[in-house]
């Protein structure tokens, strides 16, 4: 039996194509994957992430205990509505999840994780909780629903559907979020575009949605946010990071704080130079689509493909790539696609940002 | 569903037309677009090609994966069409109109379990 968000029934009578998503009855497209992602480059569109879980931390020391569990330092979080990206480590530096915490005040942070590894994070945070003996307590939020809308003309159609948005986000920074009655407004996203990031109770997702496509919003299912992220150089977790990879090994280095003296879960097992490096990749032919787990080899020995699709803004297929260190931007490495070994070049991603090619 | 009654279907999804001359021409069904999503790379096997029975011969390619494309029937390939190779999405858009590849069945070969538009919708609507 497939999860259902509170949008289910709104997907289902705009004859969206479902698929299971990490447990999830989720919408894949709804009608064409290609002209959703074109919306969300060049218009606005919005996906339902209610998947996903946000997570209260609250009490005290709710601060201490994140700075000891996250690889990312929280102490960069200095005024509230301010998010942070971090890896959740294990101990020998495996990657449990990727997450976003938002400093809402000193007794209170929001974590919003994945949805195929919300229990296990639930789960995990108890019981570090109940190791570091914390006062903070951890309230998941099931009866919360998620919305990103996204593009560049997301913000202004936000404030068209939304009564009194405008006021409290139009200087609202990014990666910051402010509190609009019960609708919690995060300046975040997973698409290389701006928008926002709408967290609000369940029971008001069909309505806002409702009068989000009245402003012109395009629905947009998972598949287009697959080929957005992915353009725009984001992980996705499960391909391109698992626990059994650093996140040094993943091309999250920028988000471990090693500078600090404090300690984190795994930062012991991250001391040691690692041997393998993310990298993006184009297609330097025709001859099919890059895809995950396809092995790559280059001069410095075998890689493989972690994330793998047509880019629709290029027209090229790209992909995201662990392989040696010693792989560097500019070189051409052979891809295997249905037993003949393709041409790739290798780029820094992100490929494509607000609506321009980068590589 | 679109599954037009003077075509024949296979199991892997296949739509197959007899010309008068004896070949065949060769598509994907509505099902199949449909089921892939946007496609985005097609590859079609060269003219002069000889295919066995059930080889696999094209393959069809979406944002979101990639299938192969069986030979009918043995014979050898005598057109491809280019056209979608340039433009896959055509075949989203018509996936009658905008065939792959078209075969002249080696002498005494005939193409086993066909369906016809029925036994094929039902195939389809069971799945």
């Amino acid at each position: 039996m497939l999860l259902e968000t509170q949008l289910h029934s709104v997907h289902r009578t705009a004859g969206a194509k479902m698929v299971d998503f990490g447990g999830w009855d989720m919408p894949l497209h709804y009608g064409s994957q290609i002209e959703e992602h074109h919306a969300v480059r060049r218009d606005a569109g919005m996906f339902d992430v209610s998947h996903m879980l946000p997570i209260d931390l609250e009490g005290a020391d709710a601060r201490a205990f994140l700075r000891y569990a996250l690889a990312n330092n929280v102490d960069k979080l200095a005024t509230p509505g301010k998010a942070l990206y971090s890896c959740l480590l294990k101990p020998d530096g495996g990657v449990l999840d990727d997450l976003i915490v938002y400093f809402l005040s000193e007794k209170d942070f929001r974590i919003v994780v994945n949805a195929a590894t919300a229990e296990k994070d639930v789960a995990w945070f108890k019981g570090l909780a109940a190791e570091r003996a914390s006062e903070s307590t951890l309230r998941p939020r099931r009866d919360l629903a998620m919305i990103a809308v996204q593009g560049p003309h997301a913000r202004e159609r936000v404030w068209q559907a939304l009564p009194g948005s405008r006021a409290v986000t139009e200087a609202l920074k990014p990666f910051t979020a402010t509190q609009l009655g019960e609708h919690f407004i995060a300046r975040t996203g997973y698409t290389g575009e701006d928008g926002f990031e709408i967290t609000l109770p369940g029971t008001q997702a069909a309505a806002l949605w409702r009068a989000l496509v009245n402003a012109g919003v395009r629905p947009c299912g998972l598949g287009a946010r697959d080929t957005l992220r992915l353009e725009a150089g984001m992980n996705l977790y499960g391909q391109d990071m698992t626990e059994r990879e650093t996140p040094l090994e993943s091309g999250l280095a920028w988000t471990v704080d090693l500078a600090s003296p404090r300690d984190f879960v795994g930062k012991s097992a991250l001391a040691a130079k690692p041997t393998r490096q993310q990298v993006g990749l184009i297609l330097a032919e025709k001859g099919g689509v890059l895809r995950s787990h396809q092995v790559v080899h280059s001069n410095a020995g075998e890689g493989e493909i972690t994330s793998g699709t047509f880019s629709p803004t290029l027209s090229e297929s790209i992909g995201l790539a662990r392989v040696p260190l010693g792989v560097a931007p500019g070189d051409v490495l052979k891809v295997d696609i249905r037993g003949k070994p393709l041409p790739a070049r290798v780029v820094k991603p992100p490929f494509v940002r607000n609506g321009k090619r980068l590589v | 569903m679109n599954v037009p009654s003077n075509l024949r279907y296979t199991e892997s999804h296949e739509w197959i037309r007899t010309e008068t001359d004896g070949s065949l021409t060769i598509g994907i069904t509505d099902h199949a677009q449909e089921a892939l999503g946007d496609l985005v790379f097609i590859e079609l096997p060269a003219v002069g090609r000889k295919l066995k029975a059930g080889e696999a011969c094209a393959v069809v390619e979406s944002v979101k994966a990639a299938s192969d494309v069986y030979a009918p029937v043995a014979g050898e390939v005598i057109a491809a069409n280019g056209e979608i190779v340039d433009a896959p999405e055509k075949v989203n858009a018509d996936a009658y109109a905008n065939w792959l590849y078209r075969l002249k069945p080696a002498d005494g070969a005939t193409p086993a379990k066909l369906l016809d538009a029925a036994a094929y919708t039902k195939l389809v609507s069971e799945a």
